[in-house]
């Protein structure tokens, strides 16, 4: 099994894919900013921004049933928010008994809990729009422009490159340890060894893991050293900005200022 | 999902703009220090060396076993890394790991990775690497005091982790306290062990393999002095205040409105904007239909200019693209 399907990134021809990276990186933060920032309960608010970043996807050709189904792995999390409902105070709506306590739901605490979950989910759409539609070298170079440190974009890129490699060889690892222990999932069948013996045993596939990683950075730099490299990460200048993805940044920006007032308008 | 086994990365919208902005900035303080003494520590071998690692760390948060009903035990990697490489490249790597996941595959969000690196990257590895040196100290240089060290070192950075995630989240008015710290706090007691466990089987291996790794991690270590004293003061700040605060709901928000934050933390930068912004508009109603014009009227613009690109792209190239 290989795991170049773990790439987010999904090659089309599109509008939003050409668009430069260091646009896209900065109106998808500006995006979730904005959603951090609209209020609570500001229901107009919230169609608003889903309209926007259903168009992008629209446009994107990324499928908004792709984008909506990677968005809803990030919903489970919503489950922490959830007694919110409970402990706002406000108009009550429902009240269950639980024992010698009583669970009392509000309005307010609802309408907190589905912002919080709208803003979640606004967001992650947004991100998952950034993450398709632009190759991760690209990605690099806006992290760069934004002034990301050097070195950190350049171990960010070494960290790329090389985890597909290393997921592969964690794959290795673990269809070795199912063809000698058998198929915990599988029904039926006994598991060998206590629950700290099959810690220790992952533990040991981690260090080995670990041991292959250091071993492959020996080389890399050996190989980086042969190449001429003297511990100073160097990379290309970037490129200009062309006056369209100016365009799309500042209009973008602007679109954004607006969605937020609108936002502070329709609240409560 | 394949690589997003430890639920502790808070996605967008869970935390308050204040608090996220707040962790973001006391996240790139330490990231941009420890990328300073990393290099000091590392020398030029440092970029592949924590690429590399960082890389195996995220594949290593793949390998899990199966503990019961369906759960299993997995790897975050804090405290591996912090036990291999020293505690400030450790920071860079986690940093790494932490941000990958939030980018790419949207594990914890953009906004709320400040958050997620002061959890993981910042808190784990300083908790880490003061547990650890703490123990091989008590354990005078014994094999095993690798062993235990290790473990707990990896229990306590899970755990620590978790408190914190949880105090952001009730900071944020998400969760309250004393529901998201309990909550929290026993499942990551629970999951911390898994970490343990991996972690002790990882070090079992590789001090029977290489054990010069171990030892080379240990030298680069020296002079974490701070880290030591900064991972001590985040353990007793979070026991202290993590029981705290959950026993009495209230105390958090009490003192976070002692300070002033808590106004600051939940309904944020409102006051900025008057109630009405529309210059000679007073009445709210008012204001309301402007807004709800506005919206409709921007909306049908984006959707208008969607329909008119798309248009003009199909006109470029006719046919389903691939």
């Amino acid at each position: 099994m290989h795991v170049h399907l773990l790439d987010s990134y999904r090659p089309r021809i599109s509008p939003v894919h050409r668009l430069d990276p260091r646009v896209k990186l900065v109106l998808t933060l500006a995006f979730i900013l904005t959603a951090a920032l609209t209020p609570v309960a500001a229901w107009p608010g919230y169609v608003l921004l889903l309209s926007i970043i259903l168009s992008v996807e629209i446009l994107s050709r990324l499928g908004v049933g792709y984008v909506l189904k990677r968005a809803a792995l990030a919903l489970p999390f919503a489950l922490a928010a959830l007694p919110v409902v409970f402990t706002t105070d406000g108009t009550t709506l429902l009240s269950l008994p639980l024992g010698p306590w009583s669970l009392t739901a509000t309005m307010e605490g609802l309408a907190r809990f589905f912002s919080v979950a709208l803003k979640s989910w606004l967001s992650v759409q947004a991100a998952i729009v950034l993450a398709s539609s632009t190759p991760f070298p690209d990605l690099l170079q806006a992290m760069r422009a934004v002034r990301i440190p050097r070195l950190l974009v350049a171990m960010f890129g070494l960290m790329w490159r090389y985890l597909f490699v290393l997921v592969d060889e964690a794959l290795r690892l673990m269809r070795a340890r199912a063809a000698r222990s058998g198929d915990l999932g599988r029904p039926g069948l006994r598991r060998g060894g206590s629950v700290a013996w099959r810690g220790r045993v992952t533990g040991g596939m981690a260090g080995n893991l670990f041991l292959r990683a250091f071993e492959r950075s020996d080389r890399i730099y050996m190989a980086m050293v042969s190449r001429g490299y003297d511990g100073e990460p160097r990379s290309l200048p970037l490129a200009a900005m062309t006056s369209g993805g100016r365009l799309t940044l500042g209009g973008g920006l602007a679109l954004m200022v607006m969605l937020l007032l609108l936002g502070f308008l329709f609240r409560g | 999902m394949l690589l997003s086994p430890v639920r502790m990365h808070i996605p967008d919208g869970f935390l308050s703009t204040a608090v996220a902005l707040l962790f973001w900035a006391a996240s790139v303080v330490v990231v941009g220090y420890a990328l300073k003494r990393a290099g000091r520590d590392l020398g030029e071998r440092q970029v592949p060396i924590m690429g590399v690692l960082a890389a195996a760390i995220f594949a290593g948060q793949m390998l899990n076993f199966s503990v019961t009903g369906g759960t299993s035990g997995h790897l975050l990697g804090a405290a591996i890394a912090t036990i291999l490489l020293g505690p400030w490249p450790a920071v860079i790597v986690m940093t790494s790991v932490v941000s990958i996941q939030a980018l790419i595959f949207q594990d914890g969000g953009l906004l709320a990775l400040g958050a997620n690196l002061f959890n993981m990257a910042v808190i784990g590895v300083a908790v880490s690497y003061f547990v650890y040196r703490s123990l091989r100290k008590v354990t005078g240089g014994k094999p095993w005091g690798v062993f235990i060290g290790g473990f707990v070192a990896a229990w306590s950075s899970i755990f620590m982790a978790s408190m914190s995630c949880a105090i952001q989240l009730a900071l944020s008015g998400t969760s309250p306290a004393n529901v998201a710290i309990p909550a929290m706090g026993g499942i990551h007691a629970l999951i911390g062990l898994g970490e343990g466990l991996i972690t002790f089987g990882a070090l079992a291996f590789l001090y029977a393999t290489r054990r010069d790794l171990l030892t080379s991690g240990e030298a680069a270590a020296k002079g974490g002095a701070a880290v030591w004293v900064g991972g001590l003061a985040i353990a007793v700040l979070l026991a202290v205040a993590s029981p705290l605060a959950s026993a009495h709901p209230d105390g958090l928000e009490w003192v976070a409105e002692q300070r002033g934050f808590l106004e600051a933390a939940r309904g944020p930068l409102y006051h900025v904007i008057p109630d009405y912004f529309f210059p000679g508009i007073s009445s709210t109603a008012l204001a309301t239909i402007v807004a709800g014009i506005l919206g409709v009227a921007l909306v049908f613009s984006v959707t208008l200019g969607v329909a008119y690109l798309r248009r003009r792209e199909e006109a470029r190239q006719p046919g389903p693209n691939e």
